[in-house]
């Protein structure tokens, strides 16, 4: 099961995403309240810099210890009734999943949104069994009614302005109101409330499991999920296995980083907590519920360099800041999980095969890393990612001659003094007053959208060396 | 004080002036500057291109050229912050990551070393005209100089200052990524020409020649009357 979405190359993917003025306003407007959101936040809790170090440290140690964590919630969850199956790869963790509906007989499933559940690609797989299944996430439905995918972690419809949305629903479900904001929520809501109501299965994914309680968290502002896991008879949970913290304390200041960053709020409207099966005296949730531990390939990533990759508590502020991601749009990386962690998670989920444009995608600016509420090197990553692309030497063979040309050049002084002398007459055929307008090899691209400034005759050294000569005389 | 220039390769190539300029500023601080000849590149061009070896051999080259000096101070956030990053690539190596410690520690971005290290917020200038000023990314987030650039520039006198919009974003240049893809990079740089014009600046100043020759050859071409220039100009004009 491939992360990529769709069979295109990446040089495609970014000029459909560049061409795309619609997506670009709505991201650009987007980022703008985002980052200005998550600044005030950070200011008002203040000591945000300590902050950002405590949530590194409760990562560190969750994903240091994740053997011992989940074993703790997998007890927990079933000293409450639940199953626990770990699935280590997408297909196990679809075919568990697919199983369960097909014992229920379910002829309705309603989902709250899951990233993972996109990753394993589980919407799908259910489509084989003939089970309807409904996202009830509002971004999520508008792209399920489209059959389009997210383009981002947390607001998947970040790409669709009102109008378009308005557009879909008269399209697919007979709306005629205005593309106002609240009259398209409450059609949505109308629409989704019977879904909930006639639903036999829910699945949720987790933001954070509680090892200590056996415990499922989630952050929405629609409080959907919370209608997902009280309403059916049988609830399914699908976690990403480093999706854990210890215990509730740790859970409150992940979330509260969580919401900061990820939206610029200090909680979302809606904190869900699940915790097993229906108990005797409780009025509500599952009689069955299941949960499914998905592997998918995070294991690659313990002990290795890239083990931080799983310290993400998925918020998509580096995605916010991105100004790669601002001008090609989350699509054009190809990936389930776009922007900068998912150029940095995707090969180490899926490999490079699929993804090696993906770690090149940044100018390693370092906004994402700034940003980030855990302190994931996310950018050092990135270079990571091309040392290991270097490594498998699956790069282009230009490539490796020119860089073995720069090692020589900054190992020498010798060979580097010469280049000093040498680069103002070798350019001078492109040169004219002093620009360099169409340059060649590897400078055509450069030259194509701007002028380069030409190399003077005289380097510094050149002249320092005179210099120092006119003062001896 | 004795300091020992390290021009970095494209202000060697390239823009002898900013070295010049430097050079004067800071004999007029006091400073008594040499310059090292067997320095090269800082070798951030493999690195962040993954290429790690070759990489490594500028470094060597580098800790080498430096290893007498008391301090090293470059006019670029850059390539100093990529000598910050020594450490961190030699880690582990008996024999390279004590020099590399050694070289980091005494390694200063040009304006940092004049306001953090001389103590000295103005350095006597006069600059007429309007000015804003580019923070360039691996300045401000790698090596976490914010401040002192903008300490020195509004205390230039006859200088109008104004803040750049958004500019804590990347212009694109981004070393191999403006040439990796050139696509991406086209949009990032244009979107930074747009928010330089909106300023009505006549000047674009900035402590990376490597984004100010990327914005600066953009301006151009789409022919704009914005002047891109190296920070050290203006601290070395007495107009
Ligand atoms: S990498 Fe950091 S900033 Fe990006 S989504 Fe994950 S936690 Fe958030």
């Amino acid at each position: 099961m491939s992360l990529k979405l769709e069979d295109i190359p990446f040089e495609e993917g970014v000029q459909k995403g560049i061409e795309n003025d619609f997506m670009r306003q709505a991201v650009s407007g987007a980022q703008g309240r985002f980052r200005a959101g998550r600044l005030k936040q950070a200011q008002e809790l203040g000591n945000w810099e300590d902050w950002r170090k405590l949530g590194e440290e409760i990562r560190t140690h969750t994903v240091n210890h994740i053997d011992f964590y989940l074993h703790q919630l997998s007890e927990q969850v079933e000293k409450r009734g639940g199953h626990v199956y770990f699935a280590e790869t997408a297909e196990e963790a679809n075919s568990y999943i697919k199983q369960v509906i097909q014992t229920k007989n379910a002829k309705k499933i309603v989902k709250s949104k899951s990233m993972v559940t996109e990753e394993i690609g589980l919407n799908d797989a259910l489509a084989e069994t003939g089970t309807e299944v409904v996202e009830s996430d509002l971004g999520e439905w508008i792209l399920q009614l489209e059959g389009d995918h997210p383009s981002h972690i947390v607001t998947p419809a970040l790409h669709k302005n009102k109008e378009q949305i308005r557009k879909t629903f008269a399209q697919k479900r007979g709306y005629t109101g205005s593309s106002e904001p609240e009259e398209l929520a409450a059609f949505a809501r109308k629409q989704l409330r019977s879904d909930f109501l006639q639903a036999d299965v829910g699945i949720t994914g987790c933001n954070f499991a509680i090892a200590e309680s056996g415990t499922i968290t989630l952050v929405t502002n629609e409080g959907n999920a919370d209608m997902v896991w009280t309403v059916p008879d049988t609830l399914i949970t699908v976690m990403g296995m480093e999706r854990i913290v210890p215990t509730w304390e740790e859970m409150e200041v992940l979330v509260g980083l969580l919401t900061r960053s990820a939206v610029g709020q200090k909680l979302t409207s809606y904190i869900t907590a699940y915790t097993g099966c229906r108990e005797e005296d409780e009025i509500d949730g599952p009689n069955d519920y299941h949960l499914v531990i998905v592997d998918n390939g995070r294991s690659n990533a313990l002990g290795t360099e890239f083990q931080a990759a799983l310290h993400c508590i998925r918020c998509g502020s580096c995605i916010n800041v991105c100004p790669v991601y601002r001008h090609i749009g989350g699509h054009a990386y190809n990936s389930v999980y776009p922007g900068p962690i998912g150029a940095v998670l995707t090969p180490v989920l899926d490999g490079y095969d699929d993804h090696k444009d993906l770690p090149y995608a940044s100018s390693l600016c370092g906004a994402c890393t700034e940003a980030c509420p855990v302190r994931i090197p996310l950018h050092e990553m990135l270079v990571l990612h091309r040392q290991k692309i270097v490594e498998n030497g699956d790069t282009p063979f230009a490539e490796k001659m020119m860089m073995k040309g720069v090692g020589m050049w900054g190992g020498s002084p010798f060979v580097y003094k010469m280049s000093t002398k040498l680069a103002h007459s070798a350019l001078k055929p492109w040169t004219k007053d002093e620009t360099i307008e169409n340059g060649p090899g590897p400078l055509k691209a450069w030259t194509a959208v701007r002028n380069l400034a030409a190399p003077p005759k005289q380097s510094f050294r050149s002249w320092f060396e005179n210099r120092k000569k006119d003062g001896e005389n | 004080m004795k300091v020992s220039l390290f021009i970095t390769c494209i202000s060697d190539i390239m823009f002898p002036n900013v070295g010049k300029n430097t050079v004067e500023i800071l004999e007029r601080l006091g400073c008594e500057v040499d310059f090292p000849t067997l320095q090269t590149c800082c070798g951030q061009p493999a690195y962040n291109s993954g290429y790690l070896e070759e990489a490594k051999g500028s470094m060597k080259q580098m800790i080498r050229a430096f290893k007498d000096a008391e301090y090293v101070v470059g006019p670029s956030g850059s390539c100093v912050g990529m000598i910050r990053e020594y450490p961190h690539v030699f880690k582990g190596d008996s024999e390279w990551e004590k020099p590399a410690q050694e070289l980091a520690a005494k390694t200063f971005e040009l304006t940092q070393f004049i306001v953090d290290v001389l103590g000295v917020k103005d350095v006597g200038s006069t600059f007429k005209g309007k000015v804003t000023y580019h923070p360039s990314c691996h300045m401000t987030r790698i090596l976490g100089v914010k401040d002192a650039p903008k300490i020195l520039l509004q205390n230039v006198k006859g200088i109008e200052f104004v803040e750049l919009p958004s500019g804590e974003d990347c212009c694109g240049f981004g070393g191999t990524f403006s040439v990796k893809k050139p696509e991406i990079s086209a949009e990032m740089v244009k979107e930074k020409s747009r928010h330089v014009t909106e300023t009505g600046a006549e000047y674009l100043v900035g402590g990376d020649m490597g984004c100010l020759m990327n914005i600066g050859g953009r301006m151009q071409r789409e022919g704009k009357n914005v002047k891109v220039i190296h920070i050290s100009e203006i601290l070395n004009t007495h107009n």
